[in-house]
């Protein structure tokens, strides 16, 4: 039997996330650079945009289904996926470092004796053998790394891996599986979805706010320009601390790690610790009073002003190239 | 009850990260080190758990002499004795958790405490990892956590809001930011530390499963430029943003 790539796929309410696809697209290019096979796994329900799939690489898809999985659970999740790896000759299995990943990888992990490889820039393997790139120390330093266990775990960081679509068209070969004995010793009963429309992990643009806002009442400024550009608000840890903006939105070694395409930095002074978590976004603007400010040795484009004079001025400009 | 807390000792995230002439360690010259920051929240957990159903909390650490600073913060806090698995070579998270669960197994704790993720190496994977060993049920990323006799009723963060999960004892939780906000070490406290035990053992061996190819920084960004000091530029950065980035 040859060897195997699995790409494991995360559903919410049925549909296939976003950061899944790029793990796919990353599983088919390391499949060929291996010359492995490579296949998709993905547990829920009802799915609708399965056949998604297949325009980003892969074709053999197996949907392990039953009503109770609609929802994760740990424990059932990681049975599954463990199974499907050990009977299936997987060598490989590809997460994204979403909070799925993150719990889940490492559960399979132990099962399969595999070590793990988490949260990867980047990934190789046109050597023939897998090498990743990691941030440590939230990102001053990085680190060049590889597995020596026969099965391996990972997981890429969501946003960095695109997720290109391939130009010939692949047939779906779907397998549906629908699962009987499952565990749900752990499972999620709820979502309280949050307030903010998107959140900052998942955000192709972020506008993040900081102590130079003065207060809770100012964040509009920020909403509505988030609103125009289709955006995530972000805050800084003193603006969270000081209780303006809820701790989900925070950015930073102790809140998010985030990538997005263009990150805005609005009266943020640019501490390392807050740079930690937002450094490695492609595009970062930074506006700000203090000409000095440490964001400014980071950011592309800065305008050295007032954010209360800056931010409505760059709404409407937005709003007006958008119409 | 029978608690256990886990905490990692690493360099203050102010540090500046120097590279070792190895390429594969960092510079420790210089790097002070404290109690892993998500850690301090596992450990108020572990002491309000402690509070609310009685019991006894230890705390593990596995790592060198100097580990037991961060132990000692614990004990400081609140947390009754201190164990130490000694080794003075660092070690892939699986090495970590494989000695951890084989110290909670010993001590028969039934709730264990961890940090969402250590800041050195930012693996968030060890408290997972350590629950799969032991055979336990494992909540990680928790921000709010009940438990009601066996069954465990924990909200975990995840993308765009919060997961609530129950499950049941034994458990492994890793701590959140928000979950509680970790008291201080009083003076009494600092005093009533000095007096308590810590035991240290060494840690067993353990193949590693990752190997470090090389250490490197990231490439340095050019600094950008600074369009100018007033509004009177915003069309202007509208249009770079357009037109030379192409990210709006
Ligand atoms: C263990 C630890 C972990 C941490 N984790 C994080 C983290 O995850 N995320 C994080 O962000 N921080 C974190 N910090 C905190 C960090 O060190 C800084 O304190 C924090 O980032 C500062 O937030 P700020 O930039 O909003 O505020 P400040 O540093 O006060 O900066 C405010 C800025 O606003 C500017 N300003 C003021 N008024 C205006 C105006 N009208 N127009 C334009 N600009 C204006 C000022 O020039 C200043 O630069 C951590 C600290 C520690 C010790
Ligand atoms: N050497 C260690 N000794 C004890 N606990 C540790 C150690 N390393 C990590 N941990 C625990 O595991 C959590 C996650 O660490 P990590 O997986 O390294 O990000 C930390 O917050 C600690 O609670």
């Amino acid at each position: 039997m040859s060897k195997k790539i699995l790409a494991v796929l995360e559903q919410r309410e049925g549909k296939i996330k976003k950061s899944s696809f790029e793990v796919v697209s990353t599983a088919a290019k390391l499949a060929s650079e291996l010359s492995y096979e490579v296949e998709a796994i993905i547990i829920g329900d009802e799915i609708d945009n399965l056949n998604q799939i297949t325009l980003y690489g892969i074709s053999n898809i197996f949907h392990y289904k039953n009503e109770a999985l609609k929802n994760y659970s740990a424990s059932a999740y990681r049975d599954i996926i463990v199974n499907h790896a050990q009977a299936n000759n997987i060598e490989v299995l590809l997460f994204s470092n979403t909070a799925f990943g993150k719990d889940l990888a490492p559960l399979a992990a132990v099962k399969l004796n595999a070590g793990c490889l988490i949260d990867l820039i980047s990934i190789d393997a046109s050597a023939g053998e897998i090498i990743g790139t990691r941030p440590i120390y939230a990102g001053k330093a990085l680190l060049d790394v590889k597995l020596k266990t026969a099965v391996k775990v990972i997981t890429l960081r969501p946003n960095v891996f695109k997720a290109v679509e391939i130009g010939n068209k692949l047939e779906p070969n779907l397998k549906t599986i629908n699962v009987e004995q499952i565990d749900l010793t752990s499972k999620a009963i709820q979502f309280k979805k949050s307030e903010g429309k998107l959140d900052v992990a998942e955000a192709d643009i972020i506008v993040s706010g900081g102590r130079g806002m003065k207060g809770p009442e100012n964040f509009h400024l920020l909403e509505e320009l988030s609103e125009a550009l289709g955006a995530a608000v972000g805050a800084s840890r003193a603006v969270v601390d000081a209780g303006w903006r809820s701790h989900g939105e925070q950015v930073g070694q102790t809140g998010k790690t985030v990538s997005p395409s263009l990150y805005i930095a609005c009266g943020i002074s640019g501490a390392i610790q807050h740079l930690a978590g937002m450094s490695s976004s492609k595009y970062i603007v930074a506006i700000n009073k203090d000409k000095d400010a440490p964001i400014f040795s980071i950011a592309d484009y800065g305008i050295a002003g007032d954010v209360f004079e800056i931010l409505p001025a760059l709404t409407e400009e937005i709003k007006k190239i958008k119409s | 009850m029978k608690i256990a807390v886990c905490v990692s000792h690493v360099p203050d995230t102010a540090t500046k990260i120097k590279i070792a002439d190895d390429s594969k360690t960092i510079d420790p010259n210089g790097v002070t080190y404290i109690i892993n920051p998500y850690d301090e929240f596992a450990v108020e957990e572990a002491l309000k758990t402690k509070e609310k159903f009685g019991g006894e909390v230890v705390v593990i650490s596995v790592g060198s002499e100097s580990n037991k600073e961060s132990i000692k913060k614990a004990l400081a806090m609140g947390v009754d004795r201190g164990i130490l698995l000694k080794d003075d070579n660092p070690r892939d998270s699986f090495g970590v958790a494989k000695v951890l669960a084989e110290e909670i197994k010993n001590e028969q704790c039934e709730i264990v405490f961890f940090g969402k993720q250590s800041v050195d190496y930012d693996n968030s994977i060890t408290g997972q990892l350590t629950a799969e060993l032991l055979g336990y049920q494992c909540i990680s990323v928790v921000v709010d956590l009940k438990f009601e006799g066996e069954k465990v009723i924990a909200e975990r963060e995840i993308e765009g809001g919060r997961e609530v999960v129950e499950s049941r004892l034994p458990v492994v939780i890793t701590a959140q930011k928000g979950l509680n906000e970790p008291r201080y070490a009083s003076l009494k406290g600092i005093m009533a530390a000095k007096k308590k035990v810590i035991e240290e053992k060494p840690a067993a061996g353990s193949k590693p499963t990752v190997e470090i190819l090389k250490m490197h920084k990231p490439p340095a960004k050019q600094p950008g430029r600074i369009l100018g000091t007033d509004s009177s530029v915003v069309p202007e950065l509208v249009r770079l943003l357009r037109e030379e980035a192409k990210v709006i």
